[in-house]
């Protein structure tokens, strides 16, 4: 992490930095800014700061002169392009010469310049960028003129004093040093470098917060050190050495970084740091991601063999023609032209040259044309992916971005998906739902159903929308009517959904409002009960304030709770704004020492003109001023200085005096408002317009909570927090520090003096498991200290359930410093402030001592809706095969809940939980499920392979063969296939939580690790950290060879995101990091139904398509030459005109392949979508498995063999000559070819019928001018006028009728054959989309589409697809077992196993198991025969026979079927005995009403 | 690319400077392209669906073939080998000669018997095998500028034409090893009366070359007088007689003499025959040829015996598709039966296989 010394600014960096670099050898960790208008006088060599880069950006790439060096290298980095050069070059040897030199130049240059224009225009482009940018103006400090003049970005330099206006864009990264705001604030919007829209607030340099006037450039005499230049957004380091050599630290705080906007404040002026280049936006900005997708490396594969059969080829002509010329011997026949020179050529050297030659003549074998087809074909993949409607969210307006344009197809063919939860799977908009405090829970119930109501709108809409939108996409054939169909339904459709929360929440966003303002997060209804405790609890403040009682009378209770409230309100970091200019935060400082006399009075302060118009300056600053001096003014003593120093000299004072009157302290911000005018008007102005902005949702949230029992936060300022409360009015509390969250202390604290009791007290929120733990131990002496551990021990229960119901936990715990101990923690920590070297370690160590013995006051439980469609789109994923393993830094029992409530985890599966808390513990207990797993799916490991289908279906109907079938070569590869189960996946679903997963990702175990997670449905590691979530997607990556996609919203998933094959980043409310390290950007996690299922499909389909195409179609016309050679004395002669020969890929074939591999659709969208099981089409590569590529080349020589011999039989012995005969064969070749790409395309638009047409008639074209236009050229084919007269001939076209027929007719017939035999799943869907839609729905509804009967044995190599119909196979009758393997029945398995006979019967008791069967059919349904009230009917009856189950646990497990909730779920878990010697496994029931069950295994 | 609009903008990465109201929907548009929705014609290859393709080709294939092959068979050829390798042969002597330019002219002549009168334009060929005319380095030994009459060029051979561009550091014209090699055989036809008398068949020597072959692509230099636009060049060293003495007539002499541009123009196969003469019809109530007796007389010049050649001479009308070959219409038939035969198959595949699940899918 040492950034100073390694920094890698990347591609950006120009030259000058470089050279600067090597002169500043001397200075290489920091670096040092003067202010240049010191220096303005002195000549350029002397400004210290002239090394630095100037703020002129260049983001191009090339310059007119070094662009067509600089762009061949770096094209030549493609190995194929320098082979084709290379080829080209030979060319040029007279020897081995083919072609024309120049001609066979031509097709590498085509490409080449293909290319090098692209890149020149994105050049360009970028360049006018460049421009506009540089030319932007912004005001710089001017020696000379004195005062502040226009100049243009690009002339900004390091050193420079500059202006900065409200809305303004910085040019560079500026250290702060005055701000027109009163509290020496300068906000700033980043959404253009983070994408996080709410404001951040940068404060001016400590030293130059005193000054009163305007800061004068001409007086700054200071020097500048801070850290060379580096990307971390998030850190800046450096001082500041003033004149007097004060040295004065620097912060993160204190830098404005290029590219943010200025908001909410007038002016602003700062020194420039880093330009250009060096600024930490550039230097962040790394371009596009190039990733190589699967199937470009299986591509590269068969690229590497085509070059083997290239060289065969050519070897064998090499030997065939020296063979040739040694049968003539001496007697040297005349066709044999000796060499130029008139010597004669032994065999053995005119061999070697063939050889030479016939590498240029075959050269066309490997595809040239193909990767440039591939890029284009990718590119308008990403188009089409851009341009879907269905990935567009309307809400926030924004749709997939794809980042990564050469990965398309990867989508397609995803096997494990790792998802992030919070903000992924769930919306990551928090809704306070519960609370408790002191120990009291207080249920909010009429919240809860405020709550489900809008929960009912959303789902109401979703059935109607989803009834819309289906209606008009039934018919695949879509008219231009049903065209129009869509729209109007598309229209309804927004119309519907704009009338409610999405409407609300769009607008919200477009009108920048915060994000967190949507009504159902806002209005959160009190719990009766608390809000009168709320009331009382403050009356009773009140009035004490006013007889100047001593605030420890108050009941404990009572001040917990008005503790917990005030804590909700102060502790974060949330921006109170009023709605109007939500970007203008209110300021208004609530002088305490000047008590409003009337509520006009009140009413005419709090609402200044500047709240309501920002555009008057006048106004505004004037009221500032006012502000600001009477802060100076009037309360020296009490407000805090904003600089520590003084806080520190304060306090002594305050100590040594005697404390500061409670009566000065309380003197009230106003008397208690009549009632009914407080709750009128000036509420309605306050409470109903204010805005909180927070940096998570959660604080948000939690401040509406607050508001919602009238505690409200007002104001915030750096150095106080104002807090309205009811009956005690304004509270303003002096914010001593923040200490801010960060994920390893998981918690925040806030240090205030509070203005009641003028205690200092620590407020502190954070994670429970962090929080329980500081909790300090109550001594059990006294009433106290009991009631203490009484909240303790009752807040943690309903910790527990909160958990269980899925929401995110919160405690609430306050401290009380006294004077000495505040002293002396201030001591420490402001040392740990200003130490420029290991800060924030300091720091880090400087909360940990503040956060100790903390009082618990209470908890909270927030609840993170599910997005819209999660359950389905993780169901449909399933099962399209795809395994999902989420990896959350959630606490377990949240993980676990929000895993149900997705539908990740079934009610009706086990669970295998994995918590060790050693190495030792984690190994065994990985042994132990290894152990279980094996002996409870016995029967499925003992017949692995034999009959995958059937075994499989046993357990796991859908998911399991694509996994048999696919993966049984991978676990016989596998090093640890001597113990491993067959790759099969059960019904059970493995919990780990982080600390047992660093174990299990330890080396010794990550293969058991993984021999564990890979036969579970689903895995769920909660409490991992970002390291660990990117070492797992790692670990199934490169040890399973699957291929992963990970998705994720914030930035701790940015490292999983960036290992997995395809990283997809959910462009939320988190901030960008996730979305810029991603390839693809959703708006929602359900879009990746759609993007995988339907785009991922198409593409894979259609490049893996155009791939095999494209070898086939080059290996076809290459062979052509390649038979030619027996009848040319292998002398490498083409029959084939060399132009026809280049140009015939690059131009006459072309076009079509592309329009295929770009529109082809093999399905329909909406068909891929009801039926995900067509995903594993391409899971499995079925469109391009290895061996097809041979079929294809098989295909290609017979072909070819067609095509050259039909042509030669029919021209046999005749006057035919050369080229006369070589033009049929060239447009045989075409015709056949383009007809090959007929059978293969599966939709005809009129696209391809206008691609095929073009390509003919280029042909015909091209020819006819080319035998045209010169009777002496081309040398040595010669062609004049061969194709107008081969126009003539009759016999041309009997030929192009007769042979690509005869050629295509063994495909035709193999693929008729295909479609009725044994029909891929894709056909069938194929065939699905052909029905009328209505009937289609049905038949997908009613689950009556069998993919794949049986067909006759004789006839199909194949298993059936998915054909879950069969009876069940004997002897493999476990299912049943499935859930009673720790229970007593375990015998009936042995029974089921030993007597095979017994099989059938079994087999329909099976049903008999809620947990087993039932579940299977209905998870099976769109594939089984029945309709699905069939099988509610089987489950509800099968619950009965069961004579082995006793009654209780029969009425139990039918209940479990219907409610999924933790506590009654039947799950195994595996815990191991903390001290991890035991040699004592227990499996036990979680639930708890039986505990008998719970069954000890001696290992 | 219309995707690289926002494709270039990925890798910028600049500050976007958005200026005010830019806030416009980033919405897609709902057009039937850009959702790809575009009307499709969707076929499905199933044993019934491409059955009526297979009976459709069959039934218009096998008609096809039946026809060009009548039409073949009506076509009359007759070819007699002249090379003489058989000791028996009356060329057996000419034969034994492996070089170019011998000086004694050999003669040798062979009778053969026509068993069909011969109606239309008889068309006269020499067939040569084993000769590999394709071969690579051969093809491209020419010079067509040259032979178009390219005054530079002939002085001044391209180095395609090496190692046959001079002799004796004289340009050779028409340089390159084609015209090295090219055919001097002189072919001529007697028919024997049945009274016994010897009557020669006219043979025309002209129209026998590419009409454009003849008056775009090959062009004396120019010049009044052939000899002297030749001036300063030398024959091939094969020759006997330098280009402008290939015929008497000046319109057939030179580079345009229409032997010489049948023989430039190479042949795709190592065995292959070009058109010699042509022996119109003169009249409608005479055969050109009639049946009976006819001597070829042979001057035997060309040396195959190198290389394993054999010589013909080849006799043969023509019609719309050509000289004689059957085989183009016995593949059509043959393809026609097959696609036939799969037809038949597939119906059956069909009714077996196919019905189980078509009917299940499709009837619901």
């Amino acid at each position: 992490m040492a950034r100073e010394t390694a920094e890698e600014p990347g591609s950006a960096e120009t030259a000058k930095v470089k050279r600067q670099r090597k002169e500043k050898t001397k200075e290489n960790k920091t670096r040092t800014v003067h202010a240049n208008i010191l220096y303005e006088k002195a000549k350029g060599e002397e400004n210290p700061n002239r090394l630095y880069a100037d703020n002129k950006i260049k983001t191009t790439k090339y310059t007119l002169l070094s662009f067509l060096p600089k762009n061949l290298f770096e094209q030549f980095h493609r190995f194929a392009n320098v082979y084709f050069v290379f080829i080209a070059l030979l060319n040029f040897v007279p020897v081995v010469k083919a072609f024309q030199p120049e001609l066979a130049l031509a097709p590498v240059v085509f490409i080449l310049s293909v290319t090098a224009i692209k890149d020149l225009w994105e050049d360009y482009r970028r360049h006018r960028s460049d421009k506009e940018i540089n030319h932007m103006d912004c005001l710089v400090y001017g020696r000379v003129e004195r005062r502040y003049v226009e100049q243009y970005w690009k002339d900004v330099r390091v050193g420079d004093f500059i202006r900065l206006r409200c809305n303004e864009i910085l040019p560079a990264d500026v250290l702060l040093l005055s701000s027109s705001d009163p509290d020496r604030l300068a906000h700033i919007e980043t959404a253009t470098l983070d994408g996080e829209t709410n404001l951040k607030q940068r404060q001016v340099l400590r030293c130059f917060y005193d000054l009163d006037c305007d800061f004068d450039p001409m007086k700054y005499r200071s020097t500048i050190e801070c850290e060379k230049p580096n990307n971390d957004l998030n850190r800046f380091r450096g001082y500041i050495i003033h004149r007097n050599g004060r040295r004065d630290a620097l912060y993160k705080e204190n830098l404005l970084l290029r590219g943010c906007t200025i908001r909410n404040t007038e002016e602003a002026v700062g020194i420039v740091i880093y330009a250009g280049h060096e600024t930490k936006a550039m230097l962040n900005n790394n371009g596009p991601r190039y990733k190589r997708s699967k199937l470009e490396r299986q591509m590269n594969v068969d690229v590497f063999w085509c070059v083997i059969i290239l060289l065969v080829m050519c070897l064998f002509t090499a030997v065939g023609h020296g063979l040739w010329m040694f049968q003539y011997g001496d007697k040297r026949p005349v066709f044999d032209v000796l060499s130029p020179e008139g010597t004669d050529l032994s065999p053995i050297m005119s061999a070697t040259y063939l050889f030479l030659t016939m590498i240029i003549v075959f050269q066309v074998l490997i595809p040239i044309s193909l990767f440039v087809s591939i890029e284009i074909v990718k590119i308008c993949q990403v188009y089409f992916i851009h341009q879907d409607m269905d990935l567009y969210d309307e809400e926030t307006d924004s749709h997939l971005q794809c980042r990564a344009l050469n990965i398309t197809e990867d989508l397609g063919q995803m096997q494990y998906i790792f998802s992030d939860k919070t903000g992924t799977l769930t919306e990551n908009k928090m809704v306070f739902r519960r609370c408790t405090v002191a120990g009291v829970e207080y249920s909010h119930d009429a919240n809860a159903k405020r709550l489900a109501m809008y929960q009912e709108v959303d789902s109401e809409e979703e059935e109607c929308t989803s009834h819309g939108g289906t209606l008009p996409r039934r018919d695949s054939v879509s008219s231009q009517q049903s065209a129009r169909v869509v729209l109007r339904s598309h229209s309804t459709k927004s119309h519907r959904r704009t009338g409610s929360r999405a409407e609300a929440k769009r607008a919200s966003i477009l009108s920048k409002h915060t994000a967190f303002s949507s009504p159902m997060e806002k209005d959160i209804t009190p719990d009766p009960q608390l809000l009168d405790k709320v009331n009382e609890c403050s009356s009773q403040m009140d009035f004490m304030r006013f007889h100047s009682q001593p605030m420890s009378t108050l009941p404990s209770e009572l001040s917990d709770v008005i503790d917990f409230f005030i804590a909700l309100t102060i502790c974060n970091t949330v921006v109170v704004s009023s709605p109007n200019q939500p970007r203008q935060k209110v300021r208004v400082r609530f002088e305490l020492k000047s008590p409003v006399k009337t509520i006009e009075d009140f009413i005419k302060r709090f609402t200044p003109s500047r709240l309501t118009s920002s555009g008057s300056n006048n106004s505004s600053s004037s009221s500032l001023i006012t502000s600001r001096s009477s802060n100076r003014g009037g309360c020296s003593s009490f407000l805090s200085s904003p600089s520590a120093d003084s806080t520190l000299t304060k306090l002594d004072e305050e100590q040594r005096g005697p404390p500061g009157s409670l009566e000065q302290a309380f003197s009230p911000v106003q008397p208690p408002p009549p009632p009914p005018c407080y709750d009128g008007k000036a509420s309605s102005l306050e409470e109903g317009e204010l805005r909180y902005e927070a940096e998570s949702p959660d604080e948000a949230a939690l401040v509406y909570a607050a508001r919602a029992y009238k505690c409200s936060l007002v104001g915030r300022l750096p150095d106080q927090v104002t807090v309205e409360l009811p009956h005690l009015g304004k509270l303003s509390f002096e914010l001593l520090h923040t200490l801010g969250f960060d994920s390893t202390r998981k918690r925040m604290s806030v240090v205030v003096r509070h203005p009641l009791t003028d205690q200092i007290t620590v407020y502190t929120k954070g994670a429970d498991s962090a929080i329980m733990d500081l909790i300090k131990p109550p001594d059990t002496g006294n009433s106290k200290g009991k009631r203490q551990k009484k909240i303790v021990s009752r807040t943690q229960n309903y910790l527990n359930l909160y958990a269980a119901d899925g929401l995110r936990t919160l405690c609430i715990a306050k401290k009380i410093l006294s004077k000495e101990q505040y002293a002396c923690w201030l001591q420490h920590h402001l040392q740990a402030e200003t130490a420029i070297q290991g800060r924030e370690e300091l720091l880090f160590e400087s909360a940990l001592r503040l956060e100790t013995n903390l009082q618990l006051l209470g908890a909270t439980g927030i609840e993170d809706r599910l997005q819209d469609g999660v359950p389905e789109t993780i169901e449909s994923l399933r099962k399209a095969g795809l395994q999902i393993w989420v990896l959350t830094g959630d606490k377990q029992e949240t993980a676990v809940n929000v895993a149900y409530a997705c539908k990740l985890l079934d009610p009706e599966e086990e669970i295998l939980t994995l918590n060790a808390d050693s190495q030792e513990a984690c190994a065994l207990l990985l042994e132990e499920s290894l152990h279980y797993i094996q002996v409870k799916f016995l029967c499925s490991s003992s017949s692995p392979s034999a009959d995958p289908a059937t075994s499989a279906q046993a357990f796991h109907t859908d998911y399991a063969p694509p996994f048999e079938l696919y993966h049984p070569s991978h676990s016989s590869s596998s090093s640890s296939s001597s113990y491993a189960p067959p790759f099969t996946v059960h019904r059970l679903g493995l919990v780990i939580d982080g600390r047992t997963l660093a174990y299990a990702l330890d080396k010794s175990l990550e293969e058991k690790f993984l021999l564990v997670a890979r036969s579970c449905r689903a895995v769920l590691c909660c409490r991992s950290t970002p390291l660990q979530k990117s070492m797992v997607v790692k670990l199934v990556r490169n040890k399973l060879k699957v291929m992963t996609l990970a998705i994720g919203d914030g930035a701790n998933d940015v490292s999983m995101i960036q290992v997995a094959d395809v990283g997809v980043g959910i462009s939320g409310q988190e901030g960008m990091q996730a979305v810029m390290a991603s390839d693809f950007a959703l708006p929602r996690f359900s879009y990746l139904q759609k993007l995988l299922l339907v785009h991922g499909h198409w593409c894979y389909s259609r490049l893996a398509n155009m791939i095999l195409f494209f070898f086939y179609k080059n290996a076809m016309f290459v062979a052509l030459i390649f038979w030619y050679q027996f009848y040319c004395g292998f002398s490498g002669s083409a029959m084939i005109d060399q132009w026809y020969l280049i140009f015939f890929n690059l131009m006459f074939s072309a076009f079509p392949q592309l329009i295929t591999g770009t529109l082809d659709k093999d399905v329909s969208a909406e068909t891929l979508q009801q039926l995900p099981q067509l995903y594993m089409n391409g899971q499995n590569s079925e469109e391009y498995k290895p061996y097809m590529f041979w079929m294809n080349m098989m295909d290609a020589f017979y072909q070819s063999l067609v095509c050259f011999f039909i042509p030669y039989f029919a021209y046999a012995d005749s006057d035919v000559d050369l080229f006369t005969w070589g033009t049929p064969i060239t447009t045989l070749a075409l015709f056949t070819i383009l007809v090959h790409l007929g059978i293969e395309t599966k939709t005809w638009t009129w696209m391809n019928w206008l691609s095929i047409t073009f390509s003919i008639s280029l042909f015909f074209t091209v020819a006819l001018c080319y035998n045209a236009s010169c009777p002496t050229c081309y040398s040595p084919s010669n062609p004049y006028w061969t194709v107008q007269r081969l126009l003539q001939d009759p016999l041309f076209y009997l030929l192009c009728v007769l042979t690509p027929l005869a050629a295509l007719l063994p495909r035709y017939f193999y693929r008729a054959c295909q479609g009725t035999l044994f029909p891929s799943p894709v056909q069938v869907g194929r065939r699905l989309d052909k029905l009328p839609a209505e009937t289609r729905r049905n038949i997908l509804s009613l689950g009556r589409v069998k993919v794949g009967s049986p067909p006759p044995p004789a006839l199909s190599p194949k298993t059936p697809f998915l054909s879950v119909n069969k009876p069940s196979p004997p002897g493999c009758n476990t299912s049943k077992e499935q859930r009673s393997f720790p229970s007593p029945r375990s015998h009936t398995h042995k029974q089921g196993q030993s007597s095979p006979a017994q099989g059938p019967t079994d087999s329909d008791k099976g049903l008999s198991d809620p947990y087993t069967s039932a579940p299977s059919d209905i998870d099976t349904l769109p594939y089984t025969k029945d309709a699905p009230k069939l099988s509610g009917e089987k489950s509800k009856d099968s619950a009965c026979p069961d004579q082995t189950l006793e009654a209780s646990e029969l009425s139990l497990s039918s209940w479990i079927t219907s409610t999924p909730l933790l506590t009654q779920t039947d799950s195994v878990q595996i815990n191991l005995p903390p001290d991890g010697h035991s040699a004592c496994v227990t499996y036990s029931r979680s639930t708890e009403d039986r505990p008998e069950r719970s069954l000890h295994t001696a290992l | 690319m219309m995707a690289t609009s926002y494709n270039a903008k990925d890798e910028d990465g600049h500050i976007t400077v958005s200026g005010p109201g830019t806030m416009r929907s980033k919405k897609p548009e709902n057009t039937a392209f850009k959702q790809q929705r575009l009307p499709a014609w969707q076929p499905i290859l199933t044993a019934w669906t491409v059955l009526p393709a297979f009976f459709i080709i069959g039934l218009i294939f096998i008609p096809i073939g039946i026809g060009l092959f009548v039409t073949s068979n009506n076509i009359k050829e007759f070819e007699v080998d002249y090379t003489g390798v058989d000791v028996s042969s009356p060329c057996f002597n000419c034969s034994q000669n492996y070089m170019w330019n011998s000086s004694r002219p050999c003669t040798c002549s062979i009778p053969f018997y026509l068993e069909q009168p011969y109606q239309s334009d008889v068309f006269m060929y020499y067939g040569l095998s084993n000769f590999y005319q394709n071969h690579r380095r051969y093809v491209k030994s020419r010079d067509d500028s040259q032979l178009n009459g390219d005054l530079v060029s002939l002085t001044k051979p391209s180095k395609e034409c090496e190692p046959y561009a001079t002799n004796e550091n004289k340009p050779i014209a028409p340089c390159g090893a084609i015209a090295n090699s090219m055919f001097n055989d002189t072919l001529e036809l007697f028919y024997s009366d049945p009274n016994g008398t010897l009557i020669q068949i006219p043979l025309s020597t002209t129209g026998i070359a590419w009409w454009t072959d003849k008056h775009v692509k090959f062009r004396n230099p120019a010049g009044s007088n052939l000899t002297v636009a030749f001036q300063g060049t030398t024959k091939p060293v094969n020759w006997r007689r330098p280009v402008y003495e290939l015929d008497a007539d000046p319109e057939n002499n030179g580079f345009i003499n229409e032997d010489f541009i049948v023989w430039m123009r190479t042949a795709a196969l190592p065995t292959f025959r070009k058109l010699y003469r042509i022996i119109n019809k003169n009249n409608n109530m005479i055969p050109t040829l009639p049946q009976g007796n006819y001597t070829l007389e042979v001057v035997y010049n060309y040396p195959v015996r190198s290389f394993e050649g054999r010589k013909r001479m080849i006799l043969s009308t023509i019609s719309w598709m050509g000289g004689k070959n059957p085989f183009l219409g016995l593949a059509y038939i043959s393809v026609g039966s097959v696609c036939f035969f799969l037809g038949v198959v597939l119906l059956l595949i069909h009714y077996r296989c196919g019905n189980q699940n078509n009917s299940q899918d499709i009837s619901n």
